[in-house]
C-alpha cells in the first residue's frame, strides 16, 4: 500500500509538474497560424526549439511510465480515482506558477470535476 | 463571431479531439499491461517490463493515440489557460458513460449518474469563465 500511494504521489507530481512546464513552453511558441499542414509543422517546429517542452518532456515521460506501473500495481478504481487529484493540484500550479486567474466559479468547477471523476471511476466506468 | 466566441469554439473542439485521443490511448495502455502481467520492482523487473512495452503492438497503439493527444493539448494551451483546458478534459469520462448506456447497454447505478452529473456541471462552470486570463506577454516572460 506505501509502494503504490508513493508511486502515486510521484506520478501526480511528475504529472502536474510536466503539464504546468508545457504550458509556459507553448505559451511562449504562441498558437498556430492556421490548421494547414505548413502551419501544423511550423507550429511543431518551434515547439520543438523551446527549451520548457523539453524540460515538461522527461517529466511527462515519468508519469507515463508511473502511471503503467500503477496500472500493473493496482486496480483502476483506485489508481484513477487518486490521480483525479491531479486537477486540484494542476489548478494551484495554474494560479501560483502560470498566474492563472482562477475564479470561484472555476474554482468549483474544478473541485466538482475532480469528485465527479472519483465517483464515476469508483464505480469501474473506465 | 468575436474573439472570444472563437476562442471558446476552438478550444471546445480541442478538447474534443483530446478526449478521444486520451480515452482510445488510456484503453490501449490497459489492454497491454494487461497481456505484460505486473511489473517487478527489480532492476531485471523493470528492463523486462520496458523491453516488453517496446515489442507489445497494443502499447504502441496506446501511445500513437497519447502522441495525437499531446499535440492537441499543447495546441489547446498555447491560446487557452491550463486550468481552463485541464478539467475540459474530464468530459471524457460522462462521454464513457453515455457510451456504455447507449452501446454495451449498461446498468449504471446512482453513483455514477452523480459522477456524471458532477463532471457535466464542474466543465460548464469552468466552461463559462474566460479560456485566456493571462497577457500572452506578462505570463511568460523569462
Amino acid at each position: 500500500m506505501i509502494k503504490v500511494g508513493a508511486m502515486l504521489v510521484f506520478f501526480i507530481c511528475c504529472s502536474t509538474g510536466g503539464e504546468i512546464a508545457m504550458t509556459y513552453g507553448m505559451k511562449q511558441v504562441g498558437e498556430p497560424e492556421g490548421f494547414r499542414p505548413m502551419a501544423l509543422l511550423r507550429f511543431i517546429g518551434k515547439a520543438m526549439r523551446n527549451g520548457w517542452v523539453w524540460f515538461a518532456a522527461p517529466l511527462l515521460g515519468a508519469s507515463f511510465y508511473s502511471l503503467l506501473i500503477l496500472f500493473s500495481w493496482a486496480p483502476l478504481s483506485v489508481v484513477i480515482p487518486a490521480s483525479a487529484f491531479n486537477y486540484v493540484v494542476g489548478t494551484f500550479g495554474a494560479k501560483y506558477l502560470l498566474k492563472e486567474k482562477i475564479s470561484v466559479k472555476r474554482w468549483l468547477g474544478v473541485v466538482m470535476v475532480c469528485v465527479g471523476v472519483t465517483l464515476v471511476l469508483l464505480t469501474g466506468g473506465s | 463571431m468575436s474573439h472570444e466566441h472563437r476562442l471558446r469554439i476552438k478550444t471546445l473542439l480541442m478538447v474534443l479531439l483530446m478526449v478521444v485521443c486520451a480515452n482510445a490511448g488510456d484503453l490501449m495502455l490497459k489492454r497491454g499491461m494487461l497481456q505484460i502481467g505486473a511489473v517487478q520492482i527489480s532492476g531485471p523487473g523493470i528492463w523486462h517490463a520496458l523491453l516488453s512495452t517496446i515489442h507489445n503492438g497494443t502499447i504502441w497503439l496506446g501511445i500513437f493515440f497519447l502522441i495525437g493527444f499531446t499535440l492537441c493539448y499543447m495546441t489547446a494551451v498555447s491560446w487557452a489557460d491550463y486550468s481552463y483546458v485541464m478539467p475540459a478534459g474530464a468530459f471524457g469520462y460522462a462521454l464513457q458513460t453515455v457510451l456504455a448506456i447507449t452501446i454495451l447497454h449498461e446498468a449504471v447505478n446512482a453513483q455514477r449518474w452523480i459522477g456524471v452529473i458532477l463532471i457535466v456541471t464542474g466543465v460548464l462552470l469552468v466552461g463559462q469563465t474566460h479560456p485566456n486570463t493571462t497577457e500572452p506577454s506578462a505570463a511568460v516572460t523569462p
